[in-house]
């Protein structure tokens, strides 16, 4: 069964919105989870955050940052293309529930991935500050989308060009001395580059305060077959597709997630080029 | 000519130096001259232990017959009666030790070489576009298949022969489970196992592929919406040595190195999409037919040095002999008595060393193998550059949480009464999920087994 495409679009430079037909995926998301794709039969398997679905239309919304050659490639397709696979929901559910003040903090093309947690979050009646940055303002992806669901919203730009200048973490730590009363902010929820949720589970370790990542891992199946994604908790293997992809962000070992991510890189950069001289070849043929 | 007992037609293989440069098949197959002489060294001996010996008891002394008289056509329509992927068993099945092994032309030499006899004819159905007539008598009953491995293919197939509708859950974009996903192309090439599963469709199982129960239909929706369940999920969890380093790069469990190169083609990367990453200095621990598999990979992909670390020795070695014999053939150097103690690496994350212990042998364990044994003190340093853990599987994690109400045991295996049957009413199981790391044809025969008790319950009420 192969998924339709029915909107594709350029939300910046880097990040792509694509709206793709999924009902099995549509009927049964629930915030927090992820999909794999691939886009033809030589593709690899790639699991890409769900920003929305649309029950009614049997649509999922996916966010991705152009990478590597997937993710270009995907950039590239059109209404009308199709993906081979479009597998999921995958991964456990956030834990919603009403925990009362909660500080949500998206980095990146983490933002995507944060905008269903927020929206259940505050359904489920809590207050939700959320702290969106990306390196610069053309890179910041649905500001407001996040500013509507949010009852709080602040930005930061790595070189000021909106918002706070300087990193989201600053920001937090801001937050967190203005709310530092014990128990007056009860969860912070952090998904971005793996960086920056290192130096935010720093931030909120001061404070004891329960604080949840999601991680992006390498992935192949998805289902627990390859231990590609494993992660390591206060020692203790776990695994992203099965075990997370949310987990504890004071006891998981970023230095580790960040390594682990560049393990193909060289080959990653090898594919981009082999893409691109195809794609210029083919250019040159039309 | 016909020449009872005799010595073993040769099979003809790939050269070692020609074949750790391609993915190919390394046995060639027999021709037709050579399998009709190899069929009729069979003394056709009353008792047939071969045929008792088979997990789904094959009629293999009519097969064998009918082969050595150059009757492929009714071997194949025999052969098919009781195993749905006969080019397959014939490949990975362990006949030493099963049917080959009790075959009393042994005694005096080698068997009959049945996995070679099987694998012809169900390649020379194929060839030749020999397919049986399907007749299927449709009778009221939906079962859904989990898993579409050996046990999930056998039971869907022997289900459907008998009418009911079966649906056969997926949750890879291939079905065929370990046959796709775990064995690589050198011992069963893709287009067999391709081949083999397309009779599914064919006798009208529907095939749901990039499905998993317990996501996108939960394990009671399942019970609702269906009269009877096998699960044959496999085990497919990889086992990790849980040792410090384990997280470096080029470190990787046996089904992930597996995985990238088989079912994702990561071999023909850039015209494939899938990456792989490995060294000139490559360590596999364990030595079952994984390991081996493993260690071949790196070989083709242009590894210069592979070892298989073991901490026994050659002789209690699970794997396959003809898999040990072709790996160290290839250049593959068995380290015996050896086990890790850890993983060393360098400042950029990638595994450079491996610090081993030297092992003994001491008393036999449950298996009845010698213990290996610690030698205290005897910790040296390998240097390596990629590392792969084959230490067998265990049942995902994944489905067991979510069909909860099943009872399992402290390993993770779903427990079942003798018809195969869980603690649920109507829900069958079989295969690696309960029974650990065992064989295609086991859970082919759990398969075969579980159908005939589904029958039974369905055509009962």
């Amino acid at each position: 069964m192969s998924h339709n495409i029915v909107r594709i679009e350029a939300l910046s430079t880097e990040n792509y919105l694509i709206e793709v037909e999924a009902p099995h995926v549509a009927e049964r998301f629930q915030a927090g989870q992820f999909v794999i794709i691939r886009i033809h039969e030589r593709g690899e398997r790639i699991p890409l955050t769900v920003a929305d679905v649309d029950p009614r239309k049997r649509t999922v919304t996916l966010i991705f940052q152009v990478v590597g050659k997937t993710t270009m490639e995907l950039s590239t397709l059109k209404p009308g293309d199709t993906l081979i696979n479009c597998v999921g929901p995958l991964g456990n559910p956030s834990e919603i529930e009403k925990f009362g003040r909660v500080i949500c903090v998206g980095g990146g093309t983490g933002i995507a991935c944060i905008l269903p947690v927020v929206r259940a979050l505050v359904n489920a009646g809590n207050e939700v500050i959320s702290i969106i940055g990306a390196r610069t303002e053309s890179l910041l992806i649905l500001e407001d989308e996040i500013r509507e669901a949010s009852t709080e919203i602040y930005i930061a730009t790595d070189d000021g060009s909106k918002g706070h200048h300087g990193f989201v973490t600053e920001v937090l730590k801001g937050l967190l001395e203005k709310y530092k009363r014990q128990e007056e902010v009860n969860r912070v929820i952090i998904i971005g580059p793996p960086q920056m949720m290192k130096a935010a589970a720093d931030v909120t370790r001061i404070n004891k305060i329960k604080t949840i990542a999601s991680l992006n891992t390498i992935m192949i199946d998805g289902t627990g077959m390859c231990g590609g994604c494993r992660v390591f908790l206060d020692g203790e293997m776990k695994l992203t597709c099965i075990d997370g992809p949310e987990f504890d962000a004071h006891k998981v070992n970023f230095d580790d997630v960040i390594s682990r991510l560049s393990m193909f890189k060289e080959k990653e950069l090898l594919a981009v080029k082999h893409f691109c001289k195809h794609k210029q070849k083919k250019a040159g043929r039309q | 000519m016909i020449e009872i007992g005799g010595t073993r037609v040769p099979m003809r293989e790939q050269s070692v130096e020609e074949r750790i440069k391609n993915f190919r098949s390394v046995p060639c197959g027999y021709n037709k001259e050579e399998v009709m002489k190899e069929a009729q060294r069979c003394i056709q001996c009353t008792g047939a232990p071969c045929e008792k010996d088979c997990p789904i008891n094959m009629k293999i002394l009519e097969i064998i017959r009918e082969i050595a008289f150059g009757n492929f056509k009714k071997a194949f329509f025999i052969m098919k009666e009781d195993n749905p992927i006969p080019a397959i068993t014939g490949r990975v099945c362990p006949q030493e030790s099963q049917c080959e092994g009790v075959c009393p032309v042994s005694k005096r030499g080698n068997g009959i070489n049945i996995g070679k006899l099987e694998a012809f004819v169900a390649d020379w159905a194929r060839e030749n576009g020999v397919k049986e007539d399907i007749h299927i008598k449709e009778r009221p009953g939906k079962v859904a298949v989990i898993g579409s491995g050996p046990a999930g293919i056998s039971c869907a197939v022997d289900l459907r022969r008998f009418g009911y509708q079966v649906t056969l859950f997926e949750a890879l974009h291939k079905a065929g489970g370990v046959l796709q996903y775990g064995i690589p192309g050198f011992r069963l090439p893709t287009e067999i196992v391709d081949y083999e599963i397309s009779y599914l469709s064919e006798i009208g199982v529907d095939v749901k592929l990039n499905f998993f129960v317990g996501q996108n239909i939960k394990f009671n929706e399942l019970r609702r919406d269906f009269d009877a369940i096998f699960i044959g999920t496999g085990a497919g969890a990889p086992l990790f040595m849980d040792i410090e380093g384990e997280n470096f790069k080029r470190v990787y469990s046996a089904n992930e190195f597996l995985i990238r190169v088989n079912l994702m083609k990561a071999y023909k990367f850039l015209e494939y999409d899938t990456p792989i990453v490995w060294g000139d200095t490559v360590g596999v621990i364990g030595a079952g037919n994984v390991a081996m598999d493993a260690a071949r990979c790196a070989l083709r992909l242009g590894s210069k040095k592979v070892y298989i670390l073991y901490r026994r020795t050659k002789k209690e070695a699970p794997a396959r002999e003809e898999e040990i014999q072709h790996a160290l053939e290839e250049g593959i150097i068995l380290k015996e008595l050896v086990a890790p103690k850890r993983v060393l690496g360098d400042k950029d994350g990638w595994v450079n060393r491996v610090e081993l212990f030297e092992m003994k042998l001491g008393e036999p364990d449950k298996s009845g193998r010698p213990r290996p044994v610690k030698i205290d003190g005897s910790e040296f340093i390998m240097k390596l550059d990629t590392f792969v853990e084959a230490l067998g599987t265990k049942p995902n994690r994944l489905f067991l949480n979510k069909a909860s109400e099943l009872d399992v045991t402290s390993w993770g295996l779903i427990e079942v009464n003798k018809s195969l049957m869980t603690n649920v009413e109507g829900v069958y199981a079989g295969g690696d999920a309960i029974r650990g790391n065992a064989t295609v044809i086991l859970a082919l025969g759990d398969g075969r087994k579980a159908a005939k008790y589904i029958h039974e319950r369905l055509s009962k009420n």
